[in-house]
Formats: structure tokens, C-alpha cells, sequence
């Protein structure tokens, strides 16, 4: 797994050196770093929930880390996101938020992942903390994240991609955006997966060394 | 129909108890009660109108809903595990709560009709808005309250992890309730009104689906 998780790593390294390279004063290349972001938090999120699926199916303090690590990273992503929106957005609306629809349902996303290590802090016996935080990142991930997709479309936004704003289409266009664009998400996508799998690991040494302790003891 | 005795066992209790229905009707009352009081001197905007009532609904859907777990006895709970399933309980608890947080919402409606003024021009539309949001307020917050019931602090966690999850009902009958103030008609609202019964069938549907796994503990 670790050699698994290794090629991940130098691939993920290798694919998200890209976008850097490219960088120049244009609020486009936001769509480089801040799009990506979005992308996986969702996927981190969705493994996440797919994680706790598995927990409830089989309940393992292994499916419940894995769970929980994917969910912290999907939050670092969501920071990283909303800090590279809201400079992006400080150049181009002029203000860092103004609730914007699209503003609005990510703060909601970040509320409900809030939620979710609230409810882990407050339950002591570590069977149910993990039983019921699956059920609740199920809930959550299944009722919220559809309709943060849904519900902005509704409403009119000056985000790009609605409201007559030029959206994906219109940048995708340019071919050589593209070539860029792609490798970015899964650079992003894969290094998320690493930080986790880094969470997941140090909690399994630091597990391991506790247990050692114990016998020594 | 083992779901039906529950609605009955739950109605038959309720009104035997007394206190829990008549203290929630008393708070409804006393909330609407301040309004008037504060609101008496001036006109009431429409919108503020509407901001009111779901704040009324909503709050008081919560306290509806958190006393059907957080409330009740463990010996209630131990008896009822052996007694009928999961599916049955749940669907039980779901279809009676979804009747007293309707119950509530009209009762809070009337109240506010009452002692406030109505400035409501599509009553259908209306009314079938507080009935789509109680019923989403109701399948939401059950599945949350029994999460919240098995944890050290629950009145806080209910807050906490029901907030997210509701914004976006409260989004959707929000906004129809500004269609209904303006006197738009169905054509304006029917997004709004399908995306509602979608919120709710999923919600509901997640509910029947998670409850068993928080159950067993």
C-alpha cells in the first residue's frame, strides 16, 4: 500500500508542479488553483462518505480513519478554495464576499463538515462515534452537496459558468487551457488523497506506538 | 402496520401528557405574543413578515422535533427495541412528527394571521409551501435528533448539526413565500415547490435508510 500510495504521491508532485510553471497576472489562472480545489473537496468528501458506507456495512476503526482523514482533508480543500475564490474575487467583484449564491452554499458545506467533527468531539466510546458519524456524513453529504450544485442555478449569480457569465465552455476552448487545466484537477485531486493517506498513517503509527507502550508497561 | 400503532401509541401519550403539546403551543403563542408586542407600534414589511415566520416555524419545529429522542426514558427505548423493528419505529416517528410539525406550522400561521396581519395573496400555494417545508423540517430533524440524543450534549448538537442540513428548505420556502407576497402564481413557484418534495422524499429516504444502523446501539 505504502509503495502504492508512494507512485501516488511523485505523480500527483510531477502533475501539480504544472500549473505553476504557467502563471501570469491574469484572474483566469484562478481557474488553474481555485477550480481544482472544489473538485476535490468533492471527491475527498465523496470517498469520505463512501468510507462511512463501508464503516456501517463493517464497522473497523480502520474504515472510520479513513473516513474521517478524507473528510479533513476535503475541509483543508474547502479553505483553500474559498481563500482562492475570495482573492479572486477581490479582483474582479471587488469585495472578498458578497454572497454570491455560489459563496453562500460553500459556507454551508463548511458548516456541515463543522458539524461533523463537532459530533465526533462529543461522543467518548469510539464504537458509537464512529457509527454515528457515518450516519451523519452520509446524511449530510447526500441531502447537502447535490443541492449546493442545484440550488445555486436558480438563483442569479455572478459567478462564472451562470448567469450569462463565460463559464468552463468558453475557457475550455483554448486547447492549451485544457491541457493544463485537466492534469491540474487529478494533480490536486491525487496530492488531496496523499494528505489524507499522510493523516491516515501518522494515526496508525501513532496507534501502534500507543499499543507498544501499553505491553511495555 | 406496525408503524400505525406507533403514530397512535405517540398521539395517545401526547395527549395524555399534556404538558409537552400545551407547552409547545404555549411557546408558539408567547413567541408571536413578543411580536405583537414589539411590532404594534408600526407597519410590518412583507419580507420581514416572512423572515418572522419561518424563524417561528423553524424554531419551533426544532423543539417539536428534539423531544421525540432527547425526551424520552431509555427504558421506552429498550422496550421498543425488542418490541418492533427499526423500519416500523422509524417510519412511526417520521409520519408522527411530520404530522405535529404540521400541526404547528398552521397553528404558528394562524396565530400569526391572528395577532400580526396576513400578507399572504396565494393561500393554496401558501399553505401547501408550510405543509412541503414542515414535512422537510420533520424528516430532517428526526433522523438529527436521535443522532444527537446518543451524545453528551445534545440540545446544543441538535442545533449544530440541524442548521445545515435545513437551510436549504428554509432557502426554497423562503423564496416561495416571497412568490406568494408578490402574488406571482403557481408558474413562479413550481421549481421551488418540486425541489421541496425532492428535498423531502430524499431526506425521508436517507432517514428510513440510516436509522437502523443508530438503532442497534
Amino acid at each position: 500500500m505504502a509503495v502504492a500510495l508512494l507512485t501516488y504521491t511523485t505523480m500527483a508532485g510531477f502533475l501539480a508542479d504544472v500549473p505553476r510553471l504557467h502563471i501570469v497576472n491574469e484572474t483566469i489562472r484562478a481557474l488553474y488553483f481555485h477550480v481544482p480545489m472544489w473538485f476535490g473537496m468533492v471527491a475527498l468528501f465523496f470517498a469520505s462518505a463512501i468510507y462511512a458506507v463501508k464503516n456501517l456495512r463493517t464497522p473497523s476503526i480502520t474504515n472510520d480513519l479513513y473516513s474521517s482523514s478524507l473528510a479533513h482533508a476535503g475541509m483543508l480543500y474547502g479553505t483553500l478554495g474559498m481563500i482562492t475564490g475570495m482573492v479572486w474575487a477581490h479582483y474582479t467583484w471587488g469585495t472578498f464576499w458578497h454572497w454570491d449564491p455560489k459563496q453562500t452554499g460553500a459556507a454551508i458545506t463548511y458548516l456541515v463538515y463543522l458539524a461533523y467533527f463537532v459530533l465526533r468531539i462529543s461522543v467518548d466510546n469510539s464504537e458509537q462515534r464512529a457509527r454515528l458519524s457515518a450516519v451523519y456524513n452520509i446524511f449530510a453529504f447526500a441531502a447537502m452537496i447535490p443541492l449546493i450544485f442545484i440550488i445555486p442555478r436558480l438563483m442569479d449569480s455572478m459567478h462564472p459558468g451562470s448567469g450569462g457569465n463565460p463559464g468552463f465552455n468558453v475557457y475550455d476552448l483554448d486547447s492549451r487551457m485544457r491541457l493544463v487545466f485537466y492534469p491540474a484537477v487529478a494533480g490536486w485531486i491525487l496530492t488531496g488523497f496523499w494528505f489524507a493517506s499522510l493523516r491516515i498513517r501518522t494515526r496508525q503509527v501513532e496507534e501502534h506506538l500507543s499499543e507498544i507502550e501499553y505491553e511495555n508497561n | 402496520m406496525t408503524w400505525l400503532y406507533i403514530v397512535r401509541k405517540e398521539w395517545t401519550l401526547e395527549l395524555r401528557k399534556k404538558s409537552i403539546l400545551s407547552g409547545l403551543l404555549l411557546y408558539l403563542f408567547s413567541i408571536v405574543f413578543i411580536l405583537y408586542l414589539t411590532f404594534s407600534q408600526g407597519v410590518i414589511q412583507p419580507l420581514v413578515w416572512s423572515a418572522l415566520l419561518w424563524i417561528t416555524v423553524l424554531f419551533t419545529a426544532i423543539n417539536t422535533i428534539a423531544k421525540s429522542f432527547i425526551a424520552e426514558r431509555r427504558g421506552i427505548f429498550i422496550y421498543f427495541y425488542y418490541a418492533v423493528s427499526a423500519r416500523d419505529f422509524i417510519i412511526g416517528k417520521l409520519a408522527y412528527n411530520a404530522l405535529l410539525c404540521t400541526l404547528m406550522s398552521t397553528v404558528g400561521y394562524g396565530f400569526f394571521i391572528l395577532f400580526l396581519e396576513d400578507p399572504v395573496q396565494d393561500h393554496g400555494i401558501f399553505l401547501l409551501t408550510i405543509l412541503l417545508a414542515s414535512l422537510g423540517f420533520a424528516f430532517s430533524l428526526t433522523l438529527i435528533s436521535s443522532i444527537a440524543a446518543k451524545t453528551n450534549n445534545s440540545h446544543v448538537l441538535m442545533a449544530v448539526l440541524s442548521f445545515p442540513i435545513i437551510i436549504s428548505v428554509l432557502l426554497m420556502a423562503i423564496k416561495v413565500t416571497k412568490n406568494c407576497l408578490d402574488g406571482l402564481g403557481w408558474e413562479a413557484s413550481n421549481d421551488e415547490l418540486l425541489i421541496l418534495l425532492a428535498i423531502n422524499s430524499l431526506v425521508a429516504a436517507l432517514s428510513y435508510l440510516l436509522f437502523p444502523y443508530i438503532w442497534r446501539s
